[in-house]
């Protein structure tokens, strides 16, 4: 499948739309505020008509994963060619891009939440145009780790990242803004690094015969998959090594830190209650799920040994996830901190299900990773939205906002009815799957984890009694409800939820095939 | 015999045309009018015909004045650098208000500067090991005098006198190692002690202490620890342009030289058939000491720049630091971890060059050296503010920058040799450097700026050099085959 817009691919469109959305907003005079903010929203909106156009033209019998033959929208040609010397072969690095079933519904929910941030970013007075300069350079970066299939690129994307996420959260951020926004940068560019060092060994231990016979280095992720191109007496040669574990747990760190998985998901609560409610949209609504997407496309079919080894490790760490991230969100009174730790749990079933390595488990944990995205998304919107009218987010400051605000109460119990997993919305069939897969693996840490649902329904229930429902409070009598902008970053993502819970068939069509081809690859492969 | 020395003289233009420079200097400072900005210019141009003939020696392999100094690609990549570096600083001095305030005899000072620019040609090329000696010296002692040369103040003055005595005890234990050397191998050029050392020397306690001691003279010199002590104070009370000039150049000579000197007098080609390993001579594992000193500078150097207030002495701290990172790439004893040093210090010019330069106007302009007061700089002064953080970031190693790819080539030439726990060292002295570059990063954004601040004027000319700077941060950072293609075409050391 290829689609092309003026000779150029619509992966590339996708990836870089933003930067020169980026150049435009640098152009624009910085007191002309609105202009800056309707070029945003334009070049986010082109990037979502282009992502939902790339959707329907998927083919969603293309298996992807590692066979670059049914990968689609590839774009690749050499970036990097440096010819070889005597003492050390060729390098050879990619700019390859290309799509399949485990990507397809990622780069849809980034161009989704995309929009929406921008929308829920317009009452941002501060610097506008620093704003949507660094916004928008993180959308590139987002989008661009989602279709990269050349390692080299990945870490460069995922790195890119970094930078206008500290700045958001410390320039536009609450409070203690600076200590989150260390916070964050310090723990994942942590994990960049360890990432790094892991990719250069791969890199050293990998190597193809190209057309010319020669052996050549690469950091072409489908090259890395297949075992028979590690190089004899290279690092990570052989299965089931020393090395390759060590390798497997340092990327595994890298990636869970991002995730974040219960022991490194400190920095979480703190970036969320502190960053402006748009960046804590993409935050919960995208980059969580660059941790685990990163798991799927890199870890698991690069390292599959590893991955069936440290298998009960995972979903051992999910399980915790889930009960201490509902325990934790049951404790808080601050709303925003709440969905953060809520957040925690609801990544903790996605890690849960991959780590069964069963079709169900991991089709269900892909579909919660699009779904906790939408559901998060309107859990911080749904904050934001207090906080912006009466700058206040304490669970105890509000009470009987059902009176005041009807049209934002209903949306904001889809929103949190969703989280909870009340079947026929979309976080019910997700949270199944995850669980049904899961059980087929491990049965006690199953058993265990569901426990996590009864204290989601617990804290969720008792959010609302004490936010939307009971006596009103006084000073919040003359509330305004939900203005038009407001309902319009609202209503996709409602329609979405709502949609995905009672058909959720379309989403899991679209990655079912690359993820069955993945499941029996790491079976096959690390068994 | 004569014939050699013409050919020689053919092959020495690039210094010869320092030699005219630096003349030309003392002249128009005699002669011209407006002295202090002509003087500046002749020995820019000056330095442009240099660059021209570096140029043109591009592809040569060849030894000059009977193996006193080589002529390969090695040397004409370092010369290429300390060229770039030389009209930088030209630059830079001529924009700095602390030389124009402080300076008297400003015509002196370029003079100086080219002094230490041939010194350090020499110390590029050098293959003999009193060649080497001189141009060390040649370099040093116009250093200490430039690092003085704002006299009136009293931190300047200081510094020079540290430099001083840290310099002298330097090349104390350097010409002591040297001469201990000669001593057992009978030989004066590099070609000589290896071959004596591969056949007839034995490796006894002599050898291991002139081993040592050439380490210990040259650590000072590129400010390894535990032998950086002069550096922060040297670093913060020189002339910016100066310590500017010390941080890149004069290291970069020092890499050079050591670089030669190890790989041909120590390692020992083709002792395995493992393609890219090679041996040492010297009994004694010098490149395992190299490694451990390469280790104590990352997390010495990174740990104590925490604490840094003044952005002279952070970023004395982080080029002490990135010492330690190139000096892994010696460790390797073989061309990959060579060429990783090289495309490293190409790229640390350019960046440390930048982080130098934008601190230079802060401090002419503000009258502050301290971190502390950039509070809200970016905000004010959105140009410099921006840029400061693109060139700490890749100070730092993020892409897209090019200090990304200095690291990345390092890193995985460190690895492909198997040092792993090296590298795994250098990956969290990374993290640990990461906090002081974001420290200013965050004091020049995340904090209001305070009412009294204005906005820095810069001119068109600032401007210019700053983007120029920042052109090879970006475009090295995205599109690298060249500086690679380079780095690996240039490791070609005459005699090997």
């Amino acid at each position: 499948m290829e689609f092309n817009i003026l000779g150029i691919g619509v992966l590339t469109w996708l990836v870089f739309l933003p930067v020169l959305g980026m150049l435009l907003v640098l152009l624009i005079p910085g007191n002309n505020k609105n202009a800056i903010r309707w070029t945003a929203l334009g070049i986010t909106a082109l990037q979502l008509v282009l992502a939902v156009i790339v959707t329907c033209l998927f083919d969603r019998s293309a298996a992807g994963v590692n066979d670059p033959q049914s990968f689609q929208f590839i774009e690749q040609f050499r970036w990097i060619a440096v010819e070889s010397v005597p003492w050390i072969g060729k390098i050879e690095i990619l700019y390859f891009l290309g799509i399949d079933g485990l990507s397809i519904l990622m780069v849809l929910l980034t161009a989704i939440i995309s929009v929406i941030g921008v929308i829920s970013s317009w009452n941002i007075e501060k610097m506008v145009k620093g704003y949507f300069v660094l916004y928008l350079l993180l959308v590139t970066g987002m989008m661009g780790v989602f279709v990269a299939l050349d390692f080299f690129l990945f870490f460069i994307f995922w790195e890119v990242m970094l930078l206008p996420m500290y700045f958001l959260i410390g320039i536009w951020g609450g409070p203690r803004r600076e200590y989150a926004a260390i916070k964050f940068f310090i723990y994942t560019f942590f994990g960049g690094v360890l990432m790094l060092l892991v990719m250069l060994g791969l890199y050293f231990s990998v190597a193809y015969t190209n057309e010319a016979g020669e052996m050549v280095h690469t950091f072409n992720l489908l090259h890395m998959m297949n075992s028979a191109n590690f190089v004899e007496g290279s690092i990570f040669y052989g299965l089931d090594t020393t090395w390759r574990y060590i390798a497997w747990v340092a990327l595994f760190v890298s990636f869970a830190i991002k995730v974040p998985l219960f022991p490194f998901h400190t920095w979480l609560p703190d970036a969320h209650v502190e960053a402006p409610t748009p960046i804590s949209v993409i935050l919960a609504g995208v980059l969580l799920k660059l941790g685990t997407y990163g798991m799927l496309r890199i870890l698991y079919p690069i390292l599959p040994d590893g991955t069936v080894y440290f298998m009960y490790l995972m979903a051992f760490l999910g399980m915790i996830s889930i009960i201490y991230g509902a325990l934790c969100a049951m404790a808080q009174d601050d709303f925003k901190k709440l969905i953060a730790y809520s957040s925690i749990s609801h990544m903790g079933i996605v890690m849960l299900g991959m780590a069964s390595l069963t079709n169900q488990g991991t089709v269900g944990a892909v579909l919660q990773m699009f779904n906790h995205g939408t559901i998060t998304a309107m859990l911080f919107l749904t904050v934001g939205v207090l906080y912006d009218r009466t700058h206040k987010r304490g669970l105890y400051d509000f009470g009987g906002i059902a009176n005041q605000m009807p049209k934002y109460t209903g949306i904001a119990m889809v929103a949190l009815f969703a989280s909870l997993g009340l079947p026929g919305l979309s976080g019910f069939v997700s949270e199944f799957f995850s669980f049904l897969g899961a059980f087929d693996a491990f049965r006690w840490i199953t058993i265990i984890s569901v426990i996590g649902i009864v204290l989601t329904a617990a804290y969720v229930l008792w959010t609302i009694q004490r936010v939307f429902l009971g006596e009103g409070k006084e000073e919040h009598n003359s509330l305004a409800d939900l203005t038009g902008r407001e309902l319009v970053m609202f209503v996709p993502l409602l329609l979405i939820v709502i949609f995905l819970g009672v058909y959720p068939g379309p989403a899991i069509e679209l990655m079912n095939t690359s993820i069955s081809t993945l499941v029996e690859f790491v079976g096959l492969a690390g068994k | 015999m004569a014939e050699h020395i013409i050919d020689s003289i053919f092959l020495f233009l690039p210094e010869i045309t320092l030699t005219l420079t630096l003349v030309a200097a003392v002249l128009a400072d005699l002669v011209l009018k407006e002295r202090n900005r002509m003087v500046a210019w002749v020995v820019f141009a000056g330095l442009l015909v240099t660059g021209v003939f570096v140029l043109r020696q591009c592809g040569l392999n060849e030894s000059i004045f009977s193996d006193m100094i080589a002529v390969d690609p090695f040397s004409v990549f370092f010369k290429g650098l300390l060229t770039i570096a030389g009209l930088f600083i030209v630059l830079f001095s001529v924009v700095s208000k602390e030389l124009e305030q402080n300076g008297r005899r400003i015509g002196e000072y370029y003079m100086l500067l080219t002094g230490v620019l041939l010194g350090m040609f020499l110390m590029a090329g050098a293959t003999n090991v009193l060649m080497m000696y001189l141009a060390f010296e040649l370099t040093s002692i116009s250093s200490y005098v430039l690092s003085g040369f704002t006299k009136n103040l009293r931190k300047s003055a200081e510094a020079s006198m540290k430099y001083i005595i840290y310099g002298s005890v330097s090349s104390g234990f350097l010409l002591y190692g040297l001469t201990l050397l000669i001593g057992i191998t009978g030989s004066t050029d590099i070609y000589g002690i290896r071959d004596a050392l591969q056949s007839s020397v034995g490796h006894d306690a002599v050898l291991y202490l002139s081993v040592m001691m050439i380490l210990v003279g040259f650590s000072y010199k590129i400010t390894v620890l535990p032998f950086h002590f002069w550096a922060p104070d040297v670093y913060e009370g020189a002339p910016t342009p100066i310590t500017t000039f010390l941080a890149t150049a004069s290291k970069i000579a020092g890499f050079a030289l050591l670089m030669r000197f190890f790989r041909i007098s120590f390692v020992d080609g083709g002792i395995t058939d493992f393609a890219g390993y090679e041996g040492i001579i010297a009994v004694i594992p010098w490149n395992i000491i190299v490694a451990i000193l390469a280790t104590l500078t990352m997390v010495g150097a990174n740990l104590m720049a925490l604490w840094q207030d003044n952005i002279k002495r952070l970023l004395a701290y982080s080029s002490i630091s990135h010492a330690g990172f190139i000096l892994m790439g010696l460790v390797l004893l073989n061309d990959e971890g060579m060429a990783a040093m090289m495309v490293y210090l190409a790229i640390y010019l350019v960046m440390n060059m930048g982080a130098f330069f934008i601190a230079m106007i802060i401090s002419d302009r503000l009258h502050t050296e301290r971190i502390s007061d950039y509070q809200g700089l970016g905000r004010s002064s959105p140009f410099l503010g921006v840029s400061m953080a693109i060139f700490l970031v890749a100070l730092a190693g993020f892409p897209p920058t090019a200090g990304f790819i200095a690291k990345i080539f390092i890193f995985g030439a460190v690895i492909h040799a198997g040092w792993i726990w090296l590298v795994v060292v250098a990956g969290f002295s990374t993290v640990i450097s990461l906090f002081y570059y974001i420290r200013v990063v965050k004091n020049m954004f995340l904090s209001e700026p305070p009412d009294s601040m204005k906005p820095i004027e810069t001119s068109r000319g600032v401007m210019a050099v700053v983007i120029m700077l920042l052109i090879p941060v970006f475009v090295f950072g995205i599109w690298f085959s060249p500086l690679l293609s380079w780095a690996r075409d240039a490791v070609v050391l005459f005699g090997l």
